[in-house]
């Protein structure tokens, strides 16, 4: 329903700005107002918007790659139920956030296209390979839980319909780290093999689980505009530091040594200090350069692709039941 | 893209039995057959219902955020439309 009609259609950078109309949101945003799809709301609050809840919805869909690449080999079937049922719901969130982002009046096909031709981005933690059943334990624990740090914050967001996707994500996101530092314990406290699996998993896990929270506040651009439409809470660098120090422990109490010899607990600050992030790195993942940025793209192509008679053909069998009943109403007249 | 889009439907689930059905989403599917078994799907993964609605989009008629206070303004006077308004003697109790 938020789709329709009530919108009024914005064109980029050609409505002249209405600073009445503006005053007037942002003292809503500051009374803790929560804006719904049909209010009036700055176009460049719409497209900030539209640009987050798409990557987040995109990023769901190309983490479900990943993931998935272990289901058929998951070690048990405790172990593959659990595995499948988190996949399913990385797809459902996929489809809450995308559903929001549509409420800003933009379609679900123009979405999809953004992702397949690469114009939208989506996180560059997807970008980097499951190499071994360890790593399904890695993302669980390291990047759900970031991925939790990001989006509790957001379930308080001033746009209604994203913080309504954000409860619901966020009420299904506890059982998929835990169900991650589940496999990562039990390796970690399995064979001396199955303990440097774990291991191994960490070391090239941490790194891109921090890069997740964005880049330094120093330089992020978006920032400031964020925070004051309550659509960002926190900044990337505070985010990072809440992460860091709960996640540190968790490994500790598993014997597990972090990738990161400056990582030290400061009595001072109450946190951890931790040694310079790569963004080097990160530039390249984003760039569509990590080590899986081309085979996820191809994926999704080839899926969009391969999936569209499935699409065609739903839509002509439903026009075909349609017409049917009407000839059969007709002639029951 | 020359593919044609698929209906927007809205979900509305009913939690527990004796509540009523409550807006949940929405979802795309090509009718409503299938928008039923797509709710079920995505919305109900955990048990969260007993019973599912689903609704075109387009066949809801929204008021206009534009006319909230002509439209809703009005009640804010009418305080005798609330039982408190009205005095009753203490020694006679709760009514
Ligand atoms: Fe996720
Ligand atoms: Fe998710
Ligand atoms: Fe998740």
């Amino acid at each position: 329903m938020y789709t329709q009609g009530l919108n009024t259609h914005e064109t980029q950078g050609t409505s002249p700005v209405d600073t009445e109309r503006e005053a007037r949101f942002q003292a809503r945003i500051d009374a803790d107002e929560k804006i719904e799809p049909n209010d009036w709301m700055p176009a460049a609050y719409r497209r900030t918007l539209v640009r987050q809840i798409s990557q987040h919805a995109h990023s769901e869909i190309v983490g479900m790659l990943p993931e998935g690449n272990w289901i058929t080999r998951a070690p048990t079937l405790r172990r593959k139920a659990a595995l499948l049922a988190k996949v399913q719901d990385e797809g459902g969130h996929g489809l809450y956030l995308y559903a929001a982002a549509e409420t800003l009046d933009v379609t679900r096909e123009e979405l999809v296209e953004q992702l397949l031709t690469g114009k939208a981005k989506y996180s560059s933690i997807f970008n980097y390979p499951t190499l071994t059943w360890a790593d399904i334990g890695a993302i669980g624990w390291l990047v759900d839980g970031a991925a939790i740090m990001n989006q509790i914050p957001l379930c308080r967001c001033s746009f209604g319909p994203y913080a309504r996707a954000m409860i619901r994500i966020c009420k299904e996101e506890s059982f998929h780290q835990r169900q991650g530092y589940e496999i990562i314990s039990t390796l970690a406290r399995g064979t001396p093999e199955q303990k440097a699996m774990a291991q191994d998993a960490l070391d090239r896990w941490w790194w891109p689980s921090l890069m997740m929270f964005g880049p330094s506040d120093k330089e992020s651009q978006h920032s400031d505009t964020s925070m004051r439409w309550k659509i960002k809470r926190f900044s990337n660098d505070d985010l990072r530091q809440k992460f860091i120090d709960a996640t540190v422990p968790q490994g500790h109490a598993l014997g597990l040594v972090f990738p990161d010899a400056q990582l030290k607990w400061n009595e001072e600050t109450k946190n951890f200090d931790f040694g310079p992030i790569d963004w080097e790195e990160f530039r390249q993942v984003v760039s569509g350069n990590g080590p899986c940025s081309r085979d996820r793209m191809r994926t999704r192509r080839k899926a969009h692709a391969e999936g569209a008679w499935v699409r065609e053909a739903a839509l002509a069998h439903a026009a075909k039941r349609r017409s049917r009943d009407a000839a059969a109403k007709l002639a029951a007249e | 893209m020359t593919e044609a889009n698929w209906p927007l439907f809205e979900v509305f689930i009913r939690s527990r039995g004796g509540m009523s059905h409550r807006h949940v989403g929405s979802l795309h599917a090509v009718d409503a057959e299938m928008a039923l078994q797509n709710a079920r799907d995505v919305y109900t993964r955990r048990g969260e219902g007993l019973s599912i609605w689903v609704v075109p989009s387009g066949a809801i008629k929204a008021s206009d955020p534009g006319d909230k206070d002509m439209l809703f303004e009005p009640a804010n006077s009418k305080i005798y439309r609330h039982p408190t308004f009205y005095e009753v003697p203490e020694d006679v109790g709760n009514m």
